[in-house]
């Protein structure tokens, strides 16, 4: 098959005589014509299927070929952040889980571990493990989201349901642990709400089962596809340097060739002890994001199986009372387990001065929460570092001067999440 | 994360480079920080940057917050990454507040971080913290006609006018 050049037209590859430097000169000057010189400033949203989001992009064209763009931002603004400044520290925790609304449980990771390292807070083994599995979960879950949606803007229509099918499993497992489908604030300061029911590891090992068979489909559907390869074949390349000072992450830097994962050059939580890859491209088109994206559904699929193995036994939360609550049996016993559950509820815990960063491998790059905590029992400030805010900056890269064709490609690809980017 | 004596080291250096341009150092939970002279920060983080033995060439995040009632009341905070050794530092740029209208001003770091440009309209966006030498200086998520800097401590949350259908009676011509 033709490499096609990011930003080449059809003209070069067909042997005319190629005149101009662009390619909307080249193909002005094949039909005998002026160039085009006029730029023509379109909006492009907020309210577009394909921007995944209220996203707005203004799109400068000189004719279908893209030459400036810029995004504009905010109209899912919610103030979470000033927000948490008047919640005490347990109650902020469902307040950020609604920021980057596919990925809960890792907004809800970094704040509570950024708590626990300001309160200097060991979290029980088990915990660390139920931890594991339901970030790996999510990541699942976000990974088919963005699957279905992508490909269903490239066209492939039947994506779409296969992947919201598979999504709907990952669901009934959180409604299953911990009561909900969404924003399920199952992780607490100290470890998790509670232990996953019976029969949930039977549910999940059926699941881990069958997905690697799933994953087989999707690829079946999409790695050959001749219209997914013309799409996202040699679009939106952009080098790995450049997006190292745009301060991109995640996936879309993995795809560059940089093996950069949180997970594995920081290990936090359990994951020093399970074993798994990541897995990097080699160009940086969008296929090569497609293909580590997927490629990360299968290493989710092998660490939740060995986390599931050697899931140990103990306590789900620490034994520290001043922050965590009591357990519900002992409130009718002992008084003090009374006192501490009344002053939990009623105030919270405070947590000591100091500031902490706290990072973790998001779907869509490193995820970070910023505490400054006063002493008292809410914090002062709470700042997201989200990946998608950071990575949006790579689109103009990526689209400039290639064809408005490729701009959806290429903000599929980048699978901004608008809930974390305007927070 | 450089240890105590290393952040020391690397304070001394700064110091001994660009004379003046670290106010402080702390170290708290396994975390590494210098508190910068705002008006050095530049310098400081280019030669974070640039040392062949730092090399802190990617920046992860940067915050602003407020400390009310402390003096001086903002800090932008930086959250440098060297990727090859797996090493975070923080440098706090600890500013004034001028008071009155006017706005505190800091360097851009654009030119050495082109990732910084969304970071620093966000602070500019919430704390009212001027960025010179910023390409595209204007608020990002906040509308942009909006007055008031919202994440600063001293603006109040909640307590916006909502106007119902019902009210608009009693309040002709509310929205002069």
């Amino acid at each position: 098959m033709n490499q096609r050049v990011h930003g080449g037209d059809i003209l070069a590859e067909t042997g005319e005589e190629v005149v101009g430097m662009s390619a909307v000169e080249r193909t002005a000057a094949a039909e005998g014509l002026e160039a085009e010189q006029e730029l023509f400033t379109i909006n492009m949203g907020p309210h577009h299927p394909a921007t995944h989001g209220v996203l707005r992009l203004l799109v400068s064209l000189e004719g279908e070929v893209v030459r400036d763009l810029k995004p504009v931002m905010g109209y899912v603004h919610t103030g979470i952040e000033k927000n948490c400044e008047d919640k005490s520290y347990w109650k902020v925790i469902p307040f950020v889980e609604r920021m980057d609304y596919l990925s809960y449980f890792f907004n809800m990771h970094v704040f509570c571990a950024g708590v626990e390292r300001l309160l200097e807070l060991e979290v029980p083994r088990r915990a660390s493990y139920l931890r594991v599995i339901h970030m790996e979960l999510n990541r699942l879950h976000s990974h088919l989201v963005w699957l279905g949606t992508s490909a269903l803007d490239l066209g492939a229509m039947s994506m779409f349901f296969y992947c919201f099918r598979d999504r709907d499993r990952v669901l009934d497992l959180f409604e299953m642990s911990s009561g909900q489908r969404m924003h399920t604030r199952y992780f607490q300061v100290g470890g998790v709400f509670e232990d996953i029911p019976v029969g949930f590891a039977h549910n999940l090992r059926a699941f881990c089962a069958e997905m690697p068979s799933r994953i087989d489909q999707y690829e079946a559907i999409l790695n050959a596809n001749e219209i997914f390869l013309e799409r996202t074949r040699n679009v939106g390349v952009v080098s790995r340097e450049r997006l190292l000072d745009l301060g991109v992450t995640g996936p879309l830097l993995r795809a560059a060739g940089e093996p950069w994962d949180l997970r594995k050059v920081t290990p936090y939580e359990c994951y020093e002890d399970l074993d798994f890859n990541v897995p990097v491209g080699t160009v940086g088109d969008g296929y090569d994001r497609y293909r580590v994206r997927v490629q990360e559904l299968r290493e989710s699929v092998r660490i939740i199986e060995q986390a599931l193995e050697g899931l140990p036994e103990g306590p789900w939360i620490a034994d520290d009372r001043k922050v965590v609550l009591p357990p519900r049996d002992e409130l009718s016993t002992s008084m003090e387990a009374l006192i501490h559950h009344f002053k939990l509820v009623t105030e919270g815990f405070r947590v000591p001065p100091g500031e902490a960063y706290y990072a973790n491998e998001s779907p869509r790059g490193e995820l970070g929460c910023f505490v400054v905590a006063d002493g008292s029992a809410k914090p002062v400030r709470v700042h997201y570092r989200d990946p998608s805010f950071a990575n949006l900056q790579a689109l103009r890269d990526m689209c400039l001067n290639g064809y408005i064709a490729d701009l959806i490609q290429n903000l599929a690809m980048l699978d901004p999440i608008l809930g974390g980017i305007d927070r | 994360m450089p240890d105590a004596p290393g952040l020391e080291l690397i304070a001394k250096e700064l110091n001994d480079a660009a004379e003046g341009s670290v106010l402080g150092t702390y170290h708290e939970h396994g975390e590494a920080c210098l508190i910068a002279d705002p008006d050095r920060i530049l310098d400081i983080l280019r030669w974070l940057r640039d040392t062949p033995s730092q090399e802190y060439r990617f920046l992860s995040s940067l915050h602003g917050v407020d400390y009310l009632p402390a003096k001086p009341r903002f800090g932008v905070v930086y959250e440098l990454l060297n990727m090859p050794r797996v090493e975070r530092l923080r440098v706090r740029a600890a500013i004034d507040d001028p008071g009155g209208e006017e706005l505190p001003e800091l360097d851009s770091c654009v030119e050495l971080f082109p990732g910084a440009e969304f970071h620093e309209r966000e602070v500019y966006d919430f704390f009212g913290i001027v960025f010179r030498g910023h390409p595209d200086m204007r608020r990002i998520l906040m509308p942009e006609e909006y007055v008031g800097w919202p994440q600063r401590r001293d603006f109040p949350l909640g307590g916006e006018p909502v106007i119902f259908t019902r009210d608009e009676p009693a309040m002709p011509r509310w929205y002069e």
